[in-house]
């Protein structure tokens, strides 16, 4: 049941009803960069829910907000103004895995978990654990630059399920991977998320990626950020994201989003 | 030496220092360059002693320079100068470690600090150490307070500012995780921080050695406290009395010292860089 809401771009989006089954509510954040006429409103009056155990993907062009969003979400960056609200741990994916270079690929693991203060012998099986979970065993001690980017990036998601928070950001982890790796880690993120009940916003660029995964799409237009559309995908899983009901959808909401770039760029 | 900063070989040398065939290749490889540049000197030498450029009293051959270096390090007297000179190159070296690193996290930390002191710290570090020595010596007098003094000038620069590039070349992005899977301030330090600043510290470390080590044998050139025998002190000795060969042998001894410290720090820093996937160079 979901309720149409026109926003002040006179945009119909949809929201889910506010019920207590969301997980993290954002309310009317602006965010605004630097001062006077230099400022930047990279974010404008967004509002989003997120329901526990839903698989979000926002789409938008480079520069939209998308990073700054999720900043704010995970607590990296304050809001200029609106409330978030979130009380569960959030873990967060970069673009680039951001693995410590002086640690091996297991003690990249064991930090998440030492962080949480976890025993010295406990973290260790667990990180092991956790890197067979991403199927990486035999690899912990490699260091990150032993590493392929794909390998890399499974670290990552094995120090994100290592932070054994209910919500994970992921800020286009795999825009930087070849297409067979990336289809590859699809199938791994969306097992491992869905396997663990977690929820997870999923920030890309690539349309077909955000519907190949998730179970909603939002869109976002820039200059200034914001969220211009958002559907849900009730495709069937497993879904791939060559399949032609994967690229209509694709072209549909691409078509979407780029009429509204025109009418606030223009 | 500071071998409390990691120069001790830790958990972290993995296969190359298993002996073996390939230890015995790697020492190989690294023993045949230098190997030719010192066979490349000698020759050198003893080709401008051959031709009679300078009589071999002020020039002597590297046979009777060997020889003089094999009966000096049968002294008492070379043993006490050597223990003399290497405590104040410890000395000094640890001062300066703790003052510009001191120096270096509070210029890096505090901006207002940085505007005033960041430039200043760069132009001590261009100044000759030897230009500091007659104030030295007018403050403290010919003594150990006047040697260390200028010992400390001339590396704590070098290490504060490496400290300063070890902390801005922390790549945002590393903190930025340190927030996200919940570090605290003094954790997200010691875990992050710290390592992360450590490539550029060390090289602060190697540049500030070298300017320590220059700056002390300035010193011992300049400031000669009697029955109190030194490398620099044999040098000025050696050339007030004529014995070339003493002088030779003993520079031998401050260019290998100078050389094997200096390499222990770039082993270290190259094996860092190596252990990181940063360019060996
Ligand atoms: N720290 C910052 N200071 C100033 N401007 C910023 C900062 N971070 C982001 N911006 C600006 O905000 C806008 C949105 O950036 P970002 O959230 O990174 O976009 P996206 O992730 O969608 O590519 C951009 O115009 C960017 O230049
Ligand atoms: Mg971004």
């Amino acid at each position: 049941m979901s309720q149409s809401v026109l926003t002040n771009d006179g945009i119909h989006v949809t929201q889910p009803p506010d019920d207590t089954t969301s997980i993290l509510r954002i309310r009317n954040v602006s965010k605004v960069f630097g001062h006077g006429s230099d400022a930047t409103v990279a974010l404008q009056d967004v509002s989003l829910d997120v329901a526990a155990g839903e698989f979000l993907s926002i789409v938008g062009a480079s520069g939209c907000g998308k990073s700054t969003l999720l900043n704010i979400i995970a607590g990296l960056d304050e809001p200029t103004s609106g409330t978030i609200d979130v009380d569960v741990n959030v873990a967060f994916m970069f673009q680039e895995a951001t693995l410590l270079p002086w640690l091996t690929a297991q003690q990249n693991v064991e930090l998440a978990l030492k962080l949480r203060g976890m025993a010295k012998r406990a973290r260790r099986d667990r990180a092991a654990e956790l890197l067979e979970t991403v199927r990486l065993a035999g690899w912990g001690d490699k260091r990150p630059h032993e590493l392929s980017g794909g390998m890399r990036q499974r670290v990552a998601l094995a120090r994100c399920l290592a932070q054994d928070a209910r919500i994970v950001l992921m800020d286009e982890p795999l825009g930087a991977l070849d297409a067979m790796t990336r289809d590859h880690l699809h199938d791994e993120i969306e097992g491992l998320t869905e396997s663990q009940g977690l929820t997870v916003i999923f920030v890309t660029h690539n349309m077909r990626e955000a519907i190949r995964l998730g179970d909603r799409v939002v869109l976002m237009g820039s200059l200034p950020g914001r969220i211009v559309y958002e559907e849900d995908i009730p495709l069937t899983h497993p879904r791939v994201m060559d399949s032609p009901d994967v690229a209509t959808r694709a072209a549909s909401l691409t078509a979407r989003l780029k009429g509204q770039g025109h009418t606030h760029v223009g | 030496m500071s071998a409390d900063i990691g120069l001790t070989p830790n958990v972290e040398i993995t296969a190359e220092a298993r002996p073996g065939a390939g230890f015995v290749l790697k020492a190989w490889a690294w023993i045949w360059p230098k190997a030719l540049a010192i066979l490349l000197v000698l020759s050198v030498w003893q080709v401008v002693v051959w031709s009679g450029w300078r009589p071999t009293y002020v020039l002597p051959s590297p046979a009777e320079t060997l020889q003089t270096l094999w009966q000096m390090l049968g002294t008492e007297r070379f043993w006490s100068a050597l223990q003399t000179t290497l405590l104040r190159a410890v000395m000094g070296f640890a001062l300066a470690l703790v003052i510009g690193t001191a120096i270096g996290v509070l210029v890096a930390r505090i901006t207002p600090l940085r505007l005033a002191v960041g430039s200043l710290i760069t132009g001590l570090q261009t100044m000759p150490s030897i230009a500091w020595f007659p104030f030295a010596i007018l403050l403290f007098g010919l003594n150990e307070q006047a040697i260390l003094f200028v010992v400390v000038l001339g590396a704590a620069p070098s290490i504060a500012n490496g400290v300063i590039s070890g902390i801005d070349n922390i790549p945002p992005s590393f903190m930025r995780l340190g927030h996200v899977l919940g570090a605290g301030t003094v954790s997200l330090y010691r875990n992050i921080a710290l390592p992360a600043a450590m490539p550029g510290y060390v090289a602060g470390l190697t540049q500030g050695w070298a300017f320590a080590w220059r700056s002390l044998m300035a010193g011992e050139l300049l400031v000669i406290i009697a029955e109190k025998p030194s490398l620099g002190a044999s040098l000025e000795f050696a050339r007030q009395f004529s014995k070339a060969p003493l002088l030779l042998a003993t520079m031998l001894v401050i260019l290998i010292l100078g050389m094997l410290v200096d390499g222990l720090f770039s082993s270290f820093a190259r094996r860092m860089r190596g252990r990181r996937g940063l360019t060996v160079t």
